[in-house]
């Protein structure tokens, strides 16, 4: 279930790139000076960074991590 | 002069680390530890060296050229998009390619290819694909080079001569500290860079007394207003360059970077800040290159500027060399240097020029890579590693690297093309369109070589078409595209003014749909690998 949510988080975060709603617009100006086009694409990029915590946090592909211990390679120091 | 002397103390810092990491890996002439410095990187190093091998002169140079010519757009067109695509592709790619190599041995994507697929000649003609494709991108950072150099010390310092200094750092450091040496280089340049952004916004927005007032100037003057929003870019465009991070996973320079990391949990910080990390350097260098435009007491900007207009406005009754003369005078790939002369202290904009050159450089990792993957995908493959050993084949690595940079040095004098369109026009769409081979590698397990063979040769057939047709039809003035072919009232085939577009996408759209579906019909209808073969690729998640 938690992997699915992430599945439609992703698929939603990346249709939200699209955003046609701001395409012929500067206004407002964020802080008096920041397009809105401008702005909500730095808000994007936070909300990718918040995203990928969630990855990590609820889907990291530990067993990869599992299968290099019972292989024998020491994950710490060089191979 | 002052600001050109800062970036030579820059580049010598640069070079002692280089020499520095030689000195710690003296007596391990050991290929594993020359290219991959033992897979033994730490977190910091590896989340910075990552990030900052993948932005090249591009980040700061290219941005704001794009951004001064075409508005806010470009934010959304490349950085945003990959801070989700890039942090995505490492986490699902990335980590499954260092367990792989930490498993395995492998040291490149093509010794992973021909294992998984049981190939060998297939695999050389992935990696004849994968070099001439990396080619372009070394160049840019050198034409990079050139172009920081001669705009930093006021014209004092000619482009071909700082070009073949940049050249010559980078292939010194490489040269002697390997994988070592370019991984803590990239981390010292991108901690740079990182610091670059938020300084020069400072600064140039109070030399230009505020962006409030230069916000709302240029909202107020019809010719520029359009720069601040995306109405000059098409909404299919702009969905198109979503497709063009997936060519940072397929970069080999980037993979082999991947296997460099000590543990996994290595890439549990790369991939959350990587999109803070672009966000922190691509937002100031788009938002300086639109606010350029408000510039009137610089006479450089203001001469691109009447060639954008004398382009728009005669462009269409003007002979193609005469459009792409004009389309050269106008270009802004070193607006910000321009704008760090105009606005801040000699020292200071030393400073951030040595900031410009730590992301110019970045081809240091690009050099590195096609070392790697001549040494082991041909060199040893085709036995020169067990007929001269393993000491041989890193001398042979080091003799690659001197040659490649002398050769991209020789192209770049002479390459006419932005920095910009350059790199995008073949090097991304190609490797995007490569990138259906490691999604099939590790995650399909009926695919086979001769898919991936197929996908490869279209990759290569389809940049060369784009490159011949873009070469044979010139590109229009600036506005409504030329159409070259329409079936039934649609237009399938356009010249645009900075390109090409198919069925109104980018032509990496196409490109890497049918790069899949090649991968996907050609392994139906062929053998698969041996069960044992694919068993070591599939442990399924507990």
């Amino acid at each position: 279930m938690k992997r699915l949510l992430l599945f439609f988080a992703v698929i939603a975060l990346y249709a939200s790139h699209q955003d046609f709603w701001y395409w012929r617009t500067a206004h407002p100006l964020v802080f008096g000076f920041v397009p809105i086009g401008l702005f909500y694409h730095g808000c994007f990029s936070v909300a990718a960074a918040l995203l990928m915590w969630m990855l990590v946090k609820f889907a990291w592909p530990s067993h990869l991590e599992d299968e290099i211990r019972e292989s024998g390679n020491e994950e710490d120091g060089p191979k | 002069m002052i600001p050109a002397i800062v970036v030579f103390i820059y580049l010598a810092i640069v070079l002692y680390i280089g020499i520095f990491a030689f000195r710690r890996a003296k007596g391990k002439e050991q290929a594993e530890d020359y290219f991959l410095a033992s897979r033994s990187l730490g977190p910091f190093v590896f989340l910075f060296s990552l990030f900052g091998t993948n932005m090249t002169a591009f980040a700061i140079l290219g941005s704001s050229g794009h951004a001064f010519s075409n508005g806010i757009v470009t934010f959304g067109l490349m950085a945003s998009s990959s801070g989700l695509i890039i942090p995505l592709s490492i986490f699902f790619i990335g980590t499954r390619v260092w367990a792989l190599g930490k498993k395995h041995g492998f040291m490149t994507p093509v010794q992973m290819f021909r294992d998984r697929w049981e190939c060998g000649h297939i695999g050389t003609v992935i990696f004849v694909v994968q070099a001439v494709l990396l080619v372009p991108y070394i160049i840019i950072g050198i034409m990079g080079g050139g172009t920081t150099l001669h705009t930093i010390s006021g014209g004092l310092v000619p482009y071909w001569f700082g070009g073949a200094i940049v050249a010559m750092v980078v292939m010194s450091y490489v040269f002697f500290g390997g994988m070592r040496g370019t991984a803590w280089v990239n981390t010292f340049q991108t901690v740079l860079f990182l610091l670059f952004g938020a300084v020069a916004l400072i600064v140039i927005g109070v030399g230009m007394g505020g962006f409030r007032t230069a916000a709302q100037s240029m909202l107020a003057a019809p010719a520029l207003a359009p720069l601040l929003t995306r109405e000059r870019i098409s909404p299919l465009y702009f969905f198109s360059y979503t497709f063009i991070p997936l060519s940072a996973i397929a970069f080999p320079h980037i993979l082999i970077f991947c296997l460099t990391a000590r543990k996994m949990a290595q890439f549990k910080k790369t991939v959350i800040f990587y999109p803070i990390c672009i966000l922190a350097i691509w937002l100031p260098c788009v938002f300086l290159g639109v606010m350029a435009n408000r510039v009137t007491d610089v006479p450089e900007i203001r001469a691109k500027q009447e060639a954008r207009r004398v382009l728009a406005t005669q462009g269409k009754t003007m002979t193609p060399e005469a459009r792409d003369e004009l389309r050269e005078k106008a270009a802004g790939d070193d607006v910000i240097m321009l704008l760090l002369q105009r606005y801040a202290p000699f020292w200071l904009a030393g400073l951030l020029g040595a900031g410009i050159m730590a992301a110019v450089m970045a081809s240091d990792s690009q050099i590195l890579a096609l070392s790697t993957m001549f040494t082991e995908d041909v060199f040893a493959f085709y036995g020169g590693k067990r007929r001269f050993g393993e000491g041989v084949q890193v001398q042979t690595g080091r003799i690659f690297i001197v040659l490649i940079t002398m050769f991209a040095y020789a192209v770049a004098l002479r390459a006419p093309e932005t920095i910009f369109e350059l790199a995008i026009q073949y090097a991304f769409s190609g490797y995007a369109a490569l990138s259906p081979l490691l999604v099939a590698a590790l995650f399909w397990k009926g695919s086979t070589k001769w898919g991936a063979l197929a996908a490869t040769v279209w990759t290569a057939l389809a940049v060369i078409t784009v490159a011949i047709f873009q070469h044979s039809v010139p590109a229009p003035a600036p506005g409504p595209a030329t159409l070259v072919w329409s079936m039934g009232g649609v237009e399938v085939l356009t010249r645009t003014p900075g390109g090409t577009a198919v069925f109104g996408f980018m032509p990496v759209v196409p490109m890497v749909i049918v790069s899949a579906l090649l991968m996907i019909v050609v392994s139906m209808l062929t053998k698969k690998p041996k069960d044992a073969t694919i068993a070591r690729y599939f442990v399924e998640a507990g």
